[in-house]
């Protein structure tokens, strides 16, 4: 007997398994914009490259009638392929099979290539469109979705997790996204919550929609939860394969190396920022200027946009970059963007990216809500995040650089390794206003003309301290530079870091301020 | 800038810088100072008894409202001696969060 019976066989049964939740069910979701499960995996990857597995798995809930349901792949699909010729381990919940619930099974498909991703050291795409855990199977639903924040926990570090929401991701769910190191959620399609607004409306009598609980905008602007905000899928795989070139492959590899290139001409730097350091500029347009080919990948563009994070390369190296933006909240530091850059400091430690900071605040966010909300808990996490971090760490010290401020922003004191300013930094305690009045409160209240007195008082401060020079004294800063000589002067300090080379103590793990 | 943003004005140490706000900041609460004479609601949720009347002397520790929030029976009491002022909630009241519910003066 010939196998092409068997062949045939084969080629129905995976034809069958393909449909998903059939017809129906895959017009229904692309109403709402969505592509199906195996559309999205292709989409991302290269053409042909994907390679599926456990297409045959059968789920195990055995009560409640749903013995006799069959359930293709179990709801969800697993692979491998490549994205720019790069292997790549690939996860998406099928959510018109069974809502893409997750049971015994389909955990243990996602386990399974996520075991893969790890023992193989690739990054690992998991796309996340579920109505959460599947009732029937009960605790074993549970220990799935232990099994998988586990994986994510060992994976973190180790090899690059990227979380796309194309949908619901509800209860518990909602961790495995939060352990890795990238979130993509796509208007009007993801939606993340631990309660639902049911049983918010049920318990606490709050009435509210779900975008405006968890929706796409809500994570990417006031939880942080979510790192790149797409308007549609197209978008957001877009995203994620410009995301994908900056990064390393694991945390033994450096990022694959572009060709250099200079910035597009632009403004002259020292044009973009004004003189006065109360009025603000946009500090993107300085990155766009020093960056090759003045590209710049943002991350969480929408949260904490006083402090700006995100990757471009110098030289064709990946670099990642932490900048104060005064031209919001005049770029102080906060609760939220000392989580945002904490995190992405650690990211960059962990994968080998050097690390420059761009710096120019004015200190801390007052306020009663800053102090309650643990201002100085979240804040230490950036003093952690730099002072552990020991890929290459450089700091130009634009305008302002004030008292903590000025110690969190990569300070020589936390081991940067080349410290810059411009020549018109006020590198001090605090601002002119602020010391003023303190030092010299006496004579300011004695003053015949306070307000002169002030005034003058300010100035002579100004002069005195609030200059690079008395920083650059005591080789605090490595060199005064001109602001044209930015871009030369980081590209020559990371290419005299390559091989930096530092041991710190030996310990188990540190106990980071979360 | 090549687009006009408006801005607005920030006080930090002392000095006053131009800059854009975000949505959050605005939005910030005022911190007001708790007013002990008032008790209030620490959860949303729904009352089932109240146990005391307008001009009422109630001692430490003695329970004015029983509130349910989260399938839970809660009792409020008294903080101190005292008596009670006012009350403005009545079984099966709905409550969100921080509502004054009774109104309190010490002995």
């Amino acid at each position: 007997m010939s196998l092409k019976r068997n062949i045939l066989d084969l080629r129905k049964r995976k034809e069958e398994i393909q449909k998903g939740g059939g017809e129906e069910a895959i017009e229904k979701q692309a109403q709402m914009g969505k592509l199906t499960a195996r559309e999205r995996i292709i989409s991302i990857l290269d053409e042909n490259s994907f390679h599926e597995y456990d297409m045959f798995v059968e789920h195990a809930a055995r009560d409640f009638g749903m013995e006799d349901k069959i359930l293709h792949g179990d709801g969800v699909i697993i692979g491998t392929g490549t994205i720019y010729n790069k292997p790549v381990c690939i996860f998406a919940q099928d959510f018109t099979v069974a809502g893409g619930s997750l049971g015994l099974m389909h955990a243990q498909k996602i386990t399974k290539i996520m075991d893969h991703a790890l023992k193989m050291r690739v990054p690992l795409i998991g796309i996340n469109d579920s109505g959460g855990a599947r009732i029937q199977e009960g605790v074993n639903s549970l220990a799935g979705y232990g099994e998988i924040f586990f994986r994510n926990t060992l994976a973190s570090g180790v090899i690059p997790q990227i979380s796309v929401i194309l949908g619901p991701c509800a209860g518990g769910a909602v961790y495995s996204p939060a352990l890795t190191d990238f979130v993509f959620v796509v208007e009007n399609i993801s939606k993340m919550f631990i309660t639902g607004p049911g049983v918010i409306k049920s318990v606490l009598g709050e009435d509210i929609s779900m975008e405006e609980l968890g929706g796409a905008r809500v994570h990417a602007q006031v939880t942080g939860n979510a790192h790149f905000f797409a308007k549609n899928e197209k978008e957001c795989f877009e995203q994620i394969k410009k995301l994908i070139t900056y990064i390393p492959w694991n945390n033994k590899e450096k990022a694959q190396p572009f060709p250099a290139k200079p910035p597009k001409k632009s403004k002259k730097v020292e044009r973009i920022v004004p003189t006065d350091p109360k009025i603000p500029y946009d500090m993107r347009e300085i990155i766009k200027a020093i960056t090759d080919g003045s590209e710049f990948l943002e991350i969480m563009e929408l949260f904490a946009p006083n402090i700006i994070i995100g990757f471009g390369r110098m030289d064709g190296e990946t670099v990642g970059f932490v900048a104060n933006q005064p031209m919001v909240l005049a770029g102080v530091l906060d609760t939220d963007s000392s989580d945002k850059a904490a995190r992405f400091i650690r990211y960059c430690d962990a994968f080998n990216i050097p690390i420059v900071t761009l710096e120019d605040l004015p200190g801390y966010l007052p306020g009663v809500d800053q102090e309650h909300a643990g201002v100085i808990r979240h804040g230490a996490k950036i003093l952690y995040a730099y002072s552990e971090a020991t890929v290459p760490k450089i700091t130009v010290i634009l305008r302002k650089a004030y008292g903590g401020g000025y110690i969190a922003m990569n300070s020589r004191h936390l081991r940067a390794d080349f410290v810059f300013a411009w020549p018109a930094a006020e590198i001090a305690v605090m601002g002119p206003e602020g010391a003023a009045n303190i030092v010299f409160r006496k004579e300011i209240m004695e003053a015949e003309d306070p307000e002169a007195m002030r005034l003058q008082k300010i100035q002579e401060y100004k002069e005195k301290f609030a200059n690079p020079y008395v920083a650059a004294a005591k080789g605090y800063i490595d060199e005064v530079i001109e602001p044209e000589e930015t871009r030369s002067r980081i590209l020559h300090a990371l290419k005299v870091s390559k091989n930096k080379n530092i041991s710190m103590p030996v310990k188990k793990h540190g106990i980071p301020p979360f | 800038m090549s687009e006009e943003i408006k801005l607005d004005h920030l006080v930090v140490q002392g000095a006053m810088y131009k800059t854009t706000l975000t949505p959050k900041f605005k939005h910030r609460k005022a911190w007001k100072a708790p007013n002990p004479n008032l008790i209030y609601s620490f959860i949303p949720g729904t009352v089932i008894d109240v146990l005391v009347k307008p001009g009422q002397k109630v001692k430490e520790g003695e329970t004015l409202v029983l509130l349910e929030a989260m399938k839970m029976h809660n009792s409020i009491v008294m903080p101190f001696d005292g008596e009670v002022v006012k009350v403005n909630v009545q079984p099966k009241d709905s409550v969100s969060k921080k509502e004054p519910m009774i109104e309190i003066r010490p002995k």
